[in-house]
């Protein structure tokens, strides 16, 4: 091998630790949010954990929550849901089949009757991207990190999000957790420092209508049915990818035969 | 009256040739165009840049079809193409992914030409045309990214824009006349579609055309530097010299199956590419009120934004930043050795090529992360080291003493 | 270095199965282009099923509602223009709605409708796509001074009858469609679907 395969080498092992660098942080970079329960894997391909996604969504988020990309027609397609199924226990809004999921509650603002706007301050944000935008890590944890916190007007905060405006939608099924604090020292930064990035910085105090394994598994299915929402295709983009890929891999070692072939002309 | 010129060909080929010159055209660029045998790995970047571009256009097309150029709509079209729009998805991963991937070619084969010398005389012309290509590539993917209208194409446009502010007098006037508003907004889409669709591929065909006729007049260089048009046959053709079809069409051929396979594996498995290709930010609609925790620009401008960053002065980081692409440009000139390709310069030529190459992508790396102090501090080293390269390189190449250049190529492989 | 022979039968079989192999690929790469040609889902689901409220229709009027953004028009025949049906066999192209593709097989008979009285037509003439306009009453006209009632259209002069059957010597080719459609109850009519198998 000559000096410069050397080389090319070193280059394409920098561009594989630079690449694997970057997809060890599957969301925004910046500011390295708390995720307490660390990463997950998703099965954002599997229909019956969709199907469970779908409903919990619909029953404890959808309500606020629009995922104004997504068509009620195509999460019936792609949930395997009939219609009437369709209708029954995901729709409540009285859409259609062919319309988007938008969330009933009133926006508010300028200019309009009072609505979220006034009542929460802000908006809640439409979801259809969140899994896209701050990853599946992020909602996860998100779904676990809750504890009451007596000092905010709604009585809620959260590891992952710290002083959002959103109370916990799902403390019946999760039950309430505590947040342990460590002895404050009444220095800010070191008391900052403090603050424990872990399971353990919660302490389960009452239960709620799901044990702690079905609760965590509810979770991650809303997380799942989220990261198909962010991308309808991934239920069959992998499936044609193997196919191309072997289509390409053959196509690749033909011409390779044909390459070598002329090529025993040149010496 | 003229008479159509006689022609050898049979056919219809014959009635075509005889009427524009075809059979030449193929004969002189393609059936008869000798090129030097000995060509290696890095000689495949040039025609996977035309794949590439090949593919930019294609699914550019198609999906203009779809897309909606308007502040209100541009964001919720490029949803509709990844969702309601059948095959749009891959379409649109095809796009992302190959903007990423021309940039990596195209890379990889300006460092080729670096190693090589292919920027030497008689070719600086093609060397200079392909800077102009690579400035007009980058011109073309900073006006795609702002399309979307996600929030880093909208703050960096933000960015961009304003480094025209830093014009002295007109800057700020400047500013507005990019944008065509007071800030980026619709008018901006408007006017950086018509843009990217349209005018600036024109230009990168036209600068294309001329790239591969100024190749084509003096021939290609090879990795071991010499002239293969030095020694000739009885019949005229180079010793060392193999004619393109059917030797570099069939290698070519398997040169494109290989990288497809690569592409494929992106498009269809990581198109996100952990977010390198597709940014997670960009999956939020833009707003302008609210700024993203860090902005920073795609990979393949990150060496240059980190130059920017660096320099603590506005104006002057402009001036860097624009010096950094534009000093390409003298390289042909600056370059004072006897010899070609690196395998034959001396050692320390070796090292100016190593360490100009590892400081630029050590400025990759840093452009991609927060400007800490650290990562300032380092910016600013490897920044010397990159225009230490070119200052240096008229002593080095002079003094340097080279090896004993072969008389004709050695095959490696 | 002795050079053998090139083998070129070898050579031809390898170009020709690159290419055959190549060719293939080319052919699936380009379905997904072709495919987003196709009706997105958008337009697919703007296609959706209409419903209409009939209570309030008076004889001789013509609602019109809209249907995969085509007009489609109910109107409520008199006694009179049903009676005058079968009088004007001789002078229609399709009289007996032998053409599959103009109505569903429910309506496939001489008032081409579900019940008598309601008439339900896409408004489209069948010659260009113009909407030809309603003319009900069964008084002399300038194309036709025994004219029983029904459409003209004002663009090339078709002429279609109270049950949208095309006149003899229109440009018109067929009968006006009559688009799939049930009735939910007496005052309800849905658009879009099919009558259940009676």
């Amino acid at each position: 091998m000559s000096k410069l395969n050397l080389q090319f080498v070193a280059i394409l092992t920098w561009a594989a630790a630079a690449l694997a660098l970057a997809s060890s942080s599957p969301a925004s970079a910046a500011g390295a949010a708390c995720l307490p329960f660390g990463s997950i894997q998703v099965t954002a391909t599997d229909v019956p954990t969709l199907r469970r996604g779908a409903q919990l969504y619909f029953n404890y988020c959808a309500s606020c929550h629009s995922l104004q990309y997504m068509r009620y027609g195509r999460l019936a397609e792609d949930l395997q849901l009939s219609e009437e199924d369709l209708m029954n226990n995901l729709v409540f809004t009285g859409a259609r089949a062919g319309d988007f999921v938008t969330s009933s509650m009133p926006k508010g603002g300028r200019g309009n009757l009072p609505g979220s706007q006034e009542w929460f301050g802000v908006t809640p944000p439409d979801l259809s991207l969140v899994a896209r935008s701050r990853g599946v890590n992020w909602i996860y944890n998100y779904l676990n990190a809750y504890y009451p916190d007596p000092s905010r007007a709604i009585g809620w905060n959260n590891l992952t999000f710290p002083n959002s405006a959103m109370p916990n939608p799902l403390w019946e099924l999760q039950g309430i957790q505590e947040h342990v604090v460590k002895p404050q020292s009444g220095d800010i930064k070191a008391d900052a420092a403090q603050v424990d990035c872990s399971p353990n910085a919660f302490k389960k105090v009452s239960d709620g209508s799901r044990s702690a394994q079905q609760y965590d598994k509810d979770t991650r299915d809303i997380t799942s049915f989220l990261e198909y929402v962010g991308e309808p295709a991934i239920l069959k983009r992998e499936a044609y990818g193997v196919w191309v890929l072997l289509y390409l891999s053959l196509l690749t070692m033909l011409l390779w035969l044909l390459k070598n072939e002329y090529w025993k002309d040149i010496h | 009256m003229a008479r159509p010129t006689a022609s050898s060909a049979p056919g219809i080929l014959g009635w075509l040739d005889q009427r524009i010159p075809v059979v030449d055209f193929w004969n002189t660029h393609v059936g008869q165009y000798y090129a030097p045998k000995n060509f290696n790995l890095w000689y495949y970047f040039g025609s996977l840049s035309l794949l590439m571009l090949v593919n930019q256009i294609v699914t550019g097309i198609f999906l203009t079809m779809h897309y909606s150029p308007t502040e209100e709509g541009a964001f919720a079209s490029v949803e509709y193409i990844m969702r309601d729009v059948p095959f749009g998805w891959i379409i649109r991963y095809m796009h992302a992914a190959g903007a990423s991937f021309f940039f990596i070619v195209v890379y990889l084969h300006m460092f080729r030409a670096l190693m090589y010398g292919s920027y030497k005389k008689p070719r600086e012309l093609i060397w200079v045309l392909g800077v102009m290509i690579f400035l007009a590539l980058m011109a073309e993917a900073f006006l795609g990214y702002v399309l979307p209208w996600g929030q880093m194409s909208f703050w960096g446009a933000q960015v961009i824009v304003s480094l025209f502010g830093a014009v002295p007098y007109i800057g700020q006037d400047l500013v507005q006349l990019i944008q065509g508003d007071y800030l980026p907004s619709g008018a901006t889409i408007s006017r950086f579609f018509a843009l990217h669709v349209i005018a600036m591929p024109l230009a990168i065909l036209l600068l294309i055309v001329l790239h591969l006729a100024a190749l084509h007049e003096v021939g290609s260089n090879n990795p071991d530097g010499i002239d293969i048009k030095a020694k000739k046959d009885s019949s005229g053709k180079p010793l060392d010299g193999i004619p393109f079809h059917p030797y570099y069409t069939v290698k070519d051929l398997f040169g494109a199956g290989v990288f497809l396979c690569i592409f494929a594996f992106v498009v269809f498995f990581q198109p996100t590419f952990g977010g390198l290709f597709l940014e997670h930010d960009n999956f939020i609609e833009a707003n302008p009120l609210v700024t993203p925790a860090l902005i920073k620009p795609v990979w393949y401008f990150t060496p240059y934004y980190a130059m920017l960053r660096a320099v603590p002065d506005k104006l002057f980081g402009v001036i860097v930043m624009g010096g950094a692409t534009l000093i390409l440009f003298l390289l042909p000139w600056l370059d004072r050795s006897p010899v070609r390709s690196i395998r034959y310069r001396g050692f320390w030529s070796k090292v100016l090529l190593f360490t100009f190459t590892a400081s630029f992508l050590i400025l990759g790396y840093l452009g991609s992360q927060a400007g800490t102090e650290t990562n300032t501090l380092i910016s600013r080293i490897c920044t010397v080291i990159y225009f230490g390269f070119f200052v240096a390189l008229p002593f080095v190449s002079a003094w340097d003493p080279p090896k004993p250049e072969p008389d004709r190529v050695i095959m490696h492989e | 270095m002795a050079e053998n022979a090139p083998d070129l039968g070898r050579r031809r079989f390898l170009t020709a199965t690159c290419a055959v192999v190549g060719g293939v690929g080319g052919v699936f790469a380009a379905v997904p282009f072709f495919s987003s040609f196709l009706p997105s889902a958008k337009a697919v689901s703007a296609g959706v099923p209409t419903t209409v409220d009939i209570s309030k229709l008076a004889e001789g009027a013509q609602l019109i509602e809209v249907w995969r953004k085509r007009p489609v028009w109910i109107i409520k025949r008199s006694s009179e223009s049903l009676a005058a049906l079968s009088t004007l066999e001789p002078r229609l192209k399709d009289a007996d709605s032998l053409i599959e593709d103009q109505q569903p097989e429910y309506c496939k008979n001489p008032t081409r409708s579900i019940k008598p009285s309601i008439l339900v037509l896409v408004g489209s003439c069948t010659h260009l796509g113009c909407s030809p306009k309603y003319y009900p009453e069964m008084t002399a006209e300038d194309w036709d001074s025994d004219w029983k009632g029904g459409f003209y259209c004002p663009c090339h002069s078709s002429k279609f009858d109270m049950a949208g059957r095309v006149y003899n010597g229109s440009p018109a080719p067929t009968n006006l469609v009559v688009p799939i459609h049930r009735y939910v109850d007496d005052n309800t009519i849905v658009i879009g679907e099919e009558q259940e198998a009676a």
